[in-house]
């Protein structure tokens, strides 16, 4: 981190941040490399190298938060930054405290991506491909990507914080399409992690065989029913259901604003005894963990439901002030171009003690959604919609014919309490979540989930 | 702002970076350099909650080993700096496959001849405290505008002043400036039965162009009139989309009816040009020229100039959108439709402004038009309620009931289904009430009732 700016440097610009008041002066820098390359037709392409260097420097004074950013890490440009953050102030100087560094521990990289051969990369998305395209003729097209990406940064703060990370991340996803007549149907998998070139060294291949899978079922789909009835949600990536209509409501600015249905209900049973949920920065190689957040704090494990109870929040150093309370290490930032906001890590739903096919096999009439495209909710309202990738239909406790296009539509209030039984099963997922025009890495995880009823929105009235 | 503050222009940047690809071993190089200063500022119960200034400042390069084509972008303007960035763009290009398609535009003459007004000098005049001013005021007339208001979550300002530089080995050599901004707010409505959130915005060439008063009324009005949504019976009805909600509809169809694609089976319209795919009453191009459309310019991305593009006319597909790569490939000629989002991404095809043509139904004579059936407000989940490949959709909606031609009663918590093709065949009537909408692409449209669309509620 030292490389990034040096402490003297930090400590001047800390000082002409507070030169004309504040209470709090931050400098973030950052410098990042990156690689993404695709296969399509069977044609390895879009190879990019990307590499970028900035700073941002940060100054809080009453409630207001001044922020200005530059690319470059030129000591002068930094500086200048910090001057542009204060001007809007007329206060006296504001003294930071001299800067004492904390170590922070990386998370380990075995095989730093960047040490990996392109070609070996280019190979991976060839056998991906093969293996798509050999899940049979009806698979017409195939696309697979490559990313990776290493960040290291430097937080150094008017507390006296000087700290910093060190964060490689690499993902691969497939995606199929397959064709019969008129009928042309999509899939898609993806396989991530806060890891090196290791992550690949168990059959990553495989994500190739479920894209194309999804999309071949997918083929003998009816059309999805609509209308309220019980869902079972598929373990893995079906936690995003739970990111998405819990998750973000409480992430603590949404809260202070009164812009969260869960603004009141702190302590409060927002779910049924059996569901207990964390967000949890800390655990090893997932695609949503960090050794410190962006603002340095370390990232913990938050235990925000248990036994159905409302227990937490999730706090940045902004909005943990405000409420007299301790970072939870969620606050997060896409580069040095933003200011951090509390967001989540790895979201997830604790395991139950139901057996998954016990669970279906309670339900006469339902559906089954095994995995979503994605979601959106509005945290003030608590409505949400989702986007169902791969669906069926539950018959006399059966899962039986697959469904296209449906969506589950709902609020989230009456969606979590609606949760009645939770499968002994567990899978972490990988995604990227957007919010304040942020895209940040996070993971989704939960085992299957049952809801006693929801609007399942399809044609078929 | 400060590397450029040391003598270096931006075509400058780009001329360089060029020759460095070239020393790098490229056969054909294209470097692109953008540096752009904006500011944001966001507001939250009167008070400012941020103010943030920001310049930005980079080159990408692509470059051509033959036929393989690689991609490079970096901040580091120094003379070590680019040639390290022209060394990873060569060595991109060797990793990937040859593609005979592959390679820069041919020189396209003079891209001076359109005198394009795309910046307002003023932009930068505003004090960060005007601008300050600016975003209170909109929170506080959104406040005003209607008791039911509790609340703000955020209104918020943002502006951008660029300058773009394009250089290639092939003779492509042009820069410009623009500017741009918006200013948004997300009013919060409280009823007896929970909130309700509604968003207003407003954008254009500098801030004189935005009507705070408006933009916060429309996110009261939209919020307010959301109290007490109750779930529609699911049913079959006509449908009509306000501007804000067609607009999401449309850039869905722009992405269809890009080549790349097409070419790449991806497209619901794959195989429709010439074909019948909206009914008489629709019609939609692509221009990149207009003066009001953000995504306009005097080039797109690689250098080609831009143009208007008629898309469907006479209810026929006329034709698809082509950067180089996807016009060569198709023996067709580019349509200037190369598009970046800054120097951190390559050019590929996509449309710059959609335009839907206007109609000749007011808002009220559109409902009276519809009889019985659904106004659409807002949309959610688009990006994983849409099938980009056939079209189909499934995504969630909330409005109001429309009966016997008037507005009745808000609705959430529902579904629209449909498919792009036979959502555009059913068009029955276009509005008059066209509008700029930013949301997934720069679009300009009215308000559309669809004959008929599938709502799934209770």
């Amino acid at each position: 981190m030292s490389e990034l700016i040096e402490a003297g440097v930090a400590q001047d610009v800390l000082a002409r941040a507070l030169a004309h008041g504040g209470e709090f002066a931050e400098v973030f820098t950052e410098r990042n490399a990156g690689l993404t390359m695709a296969i399509d037709e069977s044609r390895i392409e879009a190879v990019q190298s990307g590499a970028a260097e900035g700073a941002g420097v940060r100054v809080i004074s009453d409630g207001t938060t001044y922020y200005s950013h530059v690319d470059g890490l030129d000591p002068a440009d930094i500086e200048r930054a910090a001057e542009e953050a204060a001007m809007a102030m007329r206060a006296g100087r504001t003294e930071p405290r001299p800067l004492r560094a904390v170590a922070s521990t990386p998370l380990p990289i075995e095989m730093p991506p960047a040490a990996v051969p392109a070609e070996r990369k280019a190979a991976l998305l060839r056998e991906l491909d093969e293996r798509g395209r050999g899940a049979g003729p009806e698979i017409t097209q195939f696309t697979a990507s490559y990313a990776e990406v290493r960040r290291e940064l430097s937080v150094a703060n008017s507390d006296g914080l000087f700290s910093g990370d060190d964060r490689t991340r690499v993902r691969i996803g497939a995606q199929a399409v397959a064709r019969r007549d008129a009928v042309v149907e999509t899939g898609a998998e993806t396989l991530g992690g806060h890891r090196g070139f290791e992550l690949f060294g168990d059959d990553p291949g495989s994500i190739a065989d479920d894209a194309a899978r999804k999309a071949l079922i997918l083929l003998d789909a009816g059309p999805a029913p609509a209308g309220s009835m019980p869902v079972v949600v598929g373990g893995g990536f079906g936690g995003v259901l739970f990111h998405e209509m819990t998750g973000h409501g409480l992430e603590a600015d949404h809260v202070q604003k009164g812009a969260s249905v869960y603004a009141s209900k702190l302590g409060e049973q927002v779910a049924q005894p059996l569901l207990t949920a964390y967000d949890d920065g800390r655990m090893p190689g997932e695609w949503g963990s960090d050794s410190i957040d962006d603002e340095g704090a370390p990232t913990q494990k938050t235990q925000v439901i248990e036994a159905g109870r409302l227990t937490s929040f999730l706090y940045d150093g902004v909005t943990a002030r405000r409420d007299g309370m301790a970072s939870t290490g969620n606050g997060r930032r896409e580069s040095f171009r933003h200011l951090p906001v509390p967001r989540m890590t790895n979201t997830y739903i604790a395991p139950g003690e139901a057996e998954p096919e016990a669970m279906i096999a309670e339900v006469e009439r339902g559906f089954y959604a095994v995995s979503f495209a994605g979601g959106q909710v509005d945290p003030a309202t608590g409505d949400f919609v989702f986007g169902v990738s791969e669906g069926y239909l539950i018959e006399g406790g059966r899962v039986t014919q697959p469904c296209r296009g449906a969506t589950l539509i709902g609020n989230c209030i009456e969606a979590l309490a609606a949760i009645d039984a939770l499968g002994n099963d567990f899978e972490m997922k990988t995604g990227i979540c957007g919010k304040a025009g942020q895209r940040v890495p996070v993971g989704t995880g939960q085992g299957h989930v049952r809801i006693a009823a929801m609007t399942v929105g399809g044609t078929e009235l | 702002m400060a590397i450029w503050a040391r003598g270096l222009v931006v075509i400058e940047v780009a001329r360089q970076a060029l020759e460095a690809a070239i020393g790098a071993g490229a056969s054909d190089a294209e470097a692109y350099a953008a540096e752009d200063s904006g500011r944001e500022v966001r507001v939250h119960g009167g008070e400012v909650e941020s103010l943030t200034a920001a310049t930005r400042r980079g080159i990408g390069v692509r470059a051509w080993i033959g036929q393989r084509v690689g991609y490079a972008y970096g901040t580091d303007l120094s003379g070590a700096g680019m040639s390290a960035l022209a060394e990873r763009a060569a060595e991109a290009a060797r990793v990937a496959d040859e593609d005979e398609f592959a390679g820069p535009p041919d020189d396209q003459g003079d891209r001076t001849a359109v005198e394009l007004q795309l910046s307002d000098p003023a932009i930068s005049q505003w004090s960060t405290g005007q601008l300050a001013d600016l975003t209170l005021e909109i929170e506080r007339s959104a406040l005003a505008a209607d008791a039911r208001i509790a609340g703000v979550e955020q209104a918020v300002y943002a502006d951008s002043a660029e300058r773009v530089a394009i250089f290639s080995s092939a003779g492509v050599e042009g820069e410009y400036s623009s500017s741009s901004c918006y200013g948004y707010v997300q009013a919060l409505a409280a009823g007896d039965e929970g909130r309700e959130t509604g968003l207003g915005f407003g954008l254009g060439r500098g801030p004189a162009a935005l009507d705070p008063v408006a933009i916060g009324r429309e996110g009261a009005e939209r919020a307010a009139e959301m109290i007490g949504a109750g779930k529609p019976q699911s049913q079959s009805c006509p449908v009509v989309l306000d501007p804000t909600v067609a607009a999401s509809f449309i850039a869905l169809v722009g992405r269809g009816l890009s080549a790349g694609a097409v070419q790449r089976g991806r497209s619901p319209f794959s195989e429709l040009v010439g074909k019948e795919v909206a009914s008489e009453a629709f019609s939609l191009y692509d221009d990149g020229l207009d003066p009001e459309g953000f995504a306009s310019a005097p080039f797109d991305g690689e250098g080609v100039s831009r143009r208007r593009t008629p898309l469907i006319e006479g209810q026929a597909l006329r034709t698809f959108l082509y950067d180089t790569y996807t016009a060569r490939r198709a023996e067709a000629d580019s349509t200037g439709n190369a598009s970046r989002s800054g120097y951190r991404s390559q050019p590929s095809v996509s449309p710059s402004n959609l335009i839907v043509e206007g109609g000749s139904f007011g808002f009220a004579e559109l409902l009276r038009e519809a009889g019985e059936g659904v106004l659409i407000t807002d949309v959610a989940g688009l990006h994983s309620g849409v099938n980009p490949v056939s079209g189909v959709f499934s995504v969630g909606a909330s409005g109001r009931t429309i009966r016997d031609g008037e507005l009745g009663e808000p609705l959430r918590e529902f579904t629209i289904a449909s498919d792009l093709v036979a959502m555009l065949r059913a068009v029955r009537a276009v509005g008059t009430d066209s509008r700029w909408v930013p949301f997934g692409g720069s679009v300009r449209t009215p308000s559309l009732l669809i004959g008929e669309m599938t709502i799934a509620g209770s």
